[in-house]
C-alpha cells in the first residue's frame, strides 16, 4: 500500500526523468557508436550482429587517420578561419546593432527587416551566385573565400541589438557627461554589459565556424587551405569507407568542441535558452 | 563666476511638439534654483538643454558668461545626476566615481584624491570596492552625486534624484543635498515633481507648466502670493480651494461663496476665489458657508475635511480634535484676508 502511495507521489518525477534519460540515451548513443567503432578493427566495424565494445581495442586507428590525412595542416586551417571569424563577428555585430540600437537613421527598419528577411534564405540557394561573386573576385580557393563572407552575421546582429536596446539612455547621457564619445561608451560601457550576449555569439560563430563544410568543399580546391570538416570526407570514397578511420578522425575533430562545452557549459546552456533558437 | 543664464530658449522636437516655450532665466552664481511642474511639463527638457544633452532650437544658453549653444556637454563644466543613478553597473564605487575624471586625463593621485574627499563628504568610504547593484538606494544615489562632485565643476544638475527613494530616505537625502550646496558653495540647478521638495530645498522656485515659466519666485512669494491660478493650485498640498465667479460692482458673486470686497476693484467677468484649506476656519469669521462631510482624513495633529458645497469639493484644514460624522451639515468660515483673486480669462491674480 505504502509503496504504491509513494509510486503516486512520485509519479511525475518518474514520468519525467524516464523521458530525459531515453532522450539523453538516443543523443549519446551515436557518439558511443563512433567512440566504439573508432577503437574497432575494420571487419569487426561491419561484422553483423554488430558488437558495441570492441573486442580487440586498435588504438593505432587514430594515429593512422592522423597521417593519412593531414590533420596538423586541417586543424590550423580551421583553427585560423574560426578566429578570424570569431572577431571579425563580435566586431561587425557591436557596431552593427549599436547602430540599429542607437542611431535614428533614414531606412533604418527597412534595412534592418530586410536583413532580418536574408536569414530565412537557406545556403543551398546563394551557394552558387556565392560562386560566382567569389571567381569574380579571383578568391576561389582561398582564405578570403572561407573568411570574408562569414565575417557578419545576421543572427548575431539581431541578438546583441535586442540586448543594446535595454541598456538604459540614462547610461548614454551619464557617459556623454563623464566625456565619452559614442565608440568610447560603446566600447566602455555596452560591450562590458553585454558580455552574456558576446558570449553566446561567440559560441555559435565558432560552433558554426568549426563545423562548415560545403561552403568550403565548393570554394576551394587545395587541401592545404581546407578544414578539418573536409579532411573527413577524404575518409568516405566512392569505391570504399573506411569506417573505423573516419571514426577516428570525427573523434579527434569534435574533440576540441567537447573541450569548449565542459569549459564553457554553464554559458552554452544559458545562451541555448537566451536566444530561444538553435543554430 | 558660474551664473547660468536662459535667454528666449526654445526647444522643439521633431514630432513638433514644443516642450520649451520661449524661457528666460537668470540663475544667479551659487544659487540653489528648483524646477518644478507636472510630469510632461518640460522641466526635464530644459534641464537637458543645460546639460547639453538635447540641442535647443532656438535661443541661446550662458554659462558662467560662455555660450554654450555649441559646446559638448564634458565642456560645459556641468555635472548631472539622474534620477535612476545611472551608475556604472560594471564598475566598483571607485571606478563610477572615477571615469569622468579618467577621460579629462588627469593623473592617478589627483584622481586618487579627489575620489577620497568626494566620498568622505558623503560618507560612502567603506563602498569604494562595491558593485552598484550591492549598494541601496540612497547609497547609489550618493555614488551618483561623488561622482559629479569630483569633477568640481561649476553647476550642478540634479534630475529628479530622489524620486526613486523611499520615502524615509528621501527626507533624510533632501537634507544632504541642501547641506552639499552649503558645503560647496556651487550653483545647483534640482529638477523635481515634488512640491515638498522644492519648497523645501529651493533659494527660488521656478513653476513650469505646459513648457513655459509661470512664476519665478522664493518658497514664501510662491506659497503667500502666487502670480497665477495654475501656480496657486500647483503649490500647496491639499490643493487650494477655488470657488469660480464673477466680480461685479465691488462684489464677488458664485454659487457658493459671495462677499463685498472692501476695497475699490474692476469688474471681471470671470474670475476665481483661491482660499487654501487652512485658511477656512470652522468656528468664527465674517462669512459663513455650509457644506455635508464627504469624507475625515485625520492625520492626528489635523484633519483634512473633504467637505460638499451643493456638488463643489472644498477641503478643509483643521487642528481641531474632534470626530467628524459622514453627512454632518457644518458651517465653514472663509478668512477674507487670505483669499487670492485670479482673473479666469488669462489665470493671472488679481490685487486688491
Amino acid at each position: 500500500m505504502s509503496i504504491m502511495n509513494k509510486i503516486k507521489k512520485n509519479l511525475p518525477k518518474i514520468m519525467t526523468y524516464t523521458v530525459l534519460i531515453a532522450g539523453a540515451l538516443t543523443i549519446l548513443f551515436p557518439f558511443f557508436w563512433m567512440l566504439s567503432t573508432s577503437l574497432k578493427t575494420p571487419i569487426e566495424a561491419v561484422k553483423f550482429p554488430p558488437t558495441f565494445i570492441p573486442e580487440n581495442p586498435q588504438f593505432s586507428n587514430y594515429a593512422d587517420a592522423w597521417q593519412k590525412v593531414n590533420f596538423t595542416r586541417y586543424f590550423l586551417n580551421t583553427i585560423f578561419i574560426t578566429i578570424c571569424e570569431l572577431v571579425g563577428v563580435l566586431l561587425t555585430s557591436i557596431l552593427a546593432a549599436y547602430s540599429f540600437a542607437r542611431f535614428n537613421f533614414k531606412g533604418r527598419e527597412f534595412i534592418f527587416v530586410s536583413m532580418l528577411a536574408i536569414m530565412m534564405i537557406p545556403m543551398p540557394v546563394y551557394i552558387v551566385p556565392g560562386y560566382m561573386m567569389l571567381q569574380k573576385f579571383g578568391w576561389i580557393d582561398t582564405y578570403y573565400a572561407q573568411i570574408v563572407p562569414w565575417l557578419a552575421n545576421v543572427f548575431s546582429i539581431f541578438l546583441l541589438r535586442q540586448h543594446f536596446k535595454t541598456i538604459p539612455n540614462d547610461l548614454y547621457d551619464a557617459a556623454v557627461i563623464d566625456g565619452y564619445s559614442d565608440l568610447g561608451f560603446l566600447f566602455k560601457i555596452v560591450v562590458p554589459l553585454s558580455k552574456p550576449a558576446l558570449v553566446t555569439i561567440a559560441i555559435f560563430t565558432t560552433l558554426s565556424s568549426w563545423n562548415s563544410f560545403i561552403w568550403p568543399l565548393v570554394m576551394t580546391n587545395s587541401d592545404s587551405i581546407r578544414p578539418v570538416q573536409v579532411g573527413l570526407a577524404y575518409f568516405i570514397q566512392e569505391q570504399s569507407t573506411s569506417y573505423t578511420l573516419l571514426m577516428a578522425a570525427s573523434t579527434f575533430v569534435i574533440l576540441p568542441l567537447v573541450i569548449l562545452f565542459f569549459i564553457a557549459q554553464k554559458q552554452i546552456v544559458a545562451s541555448y535558452s537566451r536566444s530561444g533558437l538553435k543554430d | 563666476m558660474s551664473e547660468v543664464i536662459l535667454k528666449n530658449v526654445r526647444k522643439v522636437y521633431p514630432n513638433s511638439i514644443e516642450a520649451v516655450k520661449d524661457v528666460s532665466l537668470t540663475i544667479e552664481d551659487k544659487e540653489f534654483i528648483v524646477f518644478v511642474g507636472p510630469s510632461g511639463c518640460g522641466k526635464s527638457t530644459l534641464l537637458r538643454c543645460i546639460a547639453g544633452l538635447e540641442e535647443v532650437t532656438s535661443g541661446e544658453i550662458i554659462i558662467g558668461r560662455q555660450v554654450v549653444n555649441d559646446i559638448h556637454p564634458k565642456d560645459r563644466d556641468i555635472a548631472m545626476v539622474f534620477q535612476n543613478y545611472a551608475l556604472y553597473p560594471h564598475m566598483n564605487v571607485y571606478n563610477n566615481i572615477a571615469f569622468g575624471l579618467k577621460t579629462r586625463g588627469y593623473s592617478k593621485d589627483e584622481i586618487g584624491a579627489r575620489v577620497l574627499e568626494a566620498v568622505k563628504i558623503l560618507g560612502i568610504e567603506e563602498y569604494l570596492k562595491s558593485k552598484p547593484r550591492e549598494l541601496s538606494g540612497g547609497q547609489r544615489q550618493r555614488v551618483a552625486i561623488g561622482r559629479a562632485i569630483v569633477r568640481h565643476p561649476k553647476v550642478f544638475l540634479f534630475d529628479e534624484p530622489l524620486s526613486n527613494l523611499d520615502a524615509k530616505m528621501r527626507v533624510s537625502m533632501r537634507a544632504e543635498i541642501s547641506r552639499l550646496h552649503k558645503t560647496l558653495g556651487v550653483t545647483m540647478i534640482y529638477v523635481t515633481h515634488d512640491q515638498t521638495e522644492a519648497m523645501t530645498m529651493g533659494d527660488r522656485i521656478v513653476v513650469i507648466d505646459k513648457g513655459e515659466i509661470m512664476q519665478v519666485s522664493d518658497p514664501h512669494t510662491l506659497y503667500f502670493k502666487p502670480e497665477n491660478l495654475f501656480t496657486g493650485t500647483f503649490i500647496g498640498s491639499p490643493q487650494m480651494n477655488i470657488f469660480s465667479g464673477a466680480v461685479t460692482s465691488g462684489k464677488f458673486l458664485s454659487e457658493n461663496l459671495n462677499f463685498s470686497f472692501t476695497k475699490r476693484i474692476p469688474d471681471f467677468q470671470s474670475a476665481a476665489v483661491g482660499v487654501r484649506p487652512e485658511d477656512i476656519s470652522l468656528t468664527s469669521g465674517n462669512i459663513e458657508i455650509k457644506g455635508r462631510v464627504e469624507l475625515a482624513e485625520s492625520l492626528g495633529d489635523v484633519t483634512f475635511l473633504h467637505l460638499n458645497l451643493n456638488n463643489q469639493r472644498v477641503i478643509v484644514k483643521t487642528t481641531l480634535e474632534k470626530r467628524f460624522q459622514i453627512n454632518e451639515e457644518i458651517s465653514i468660515f472663509p478668512n477674507i484676508e487670505k483669499f487670492h483673486i485670479f482673473n479666469l480669462e488669462d489665470g493671472k491674480r488679481i490685487e486688491f
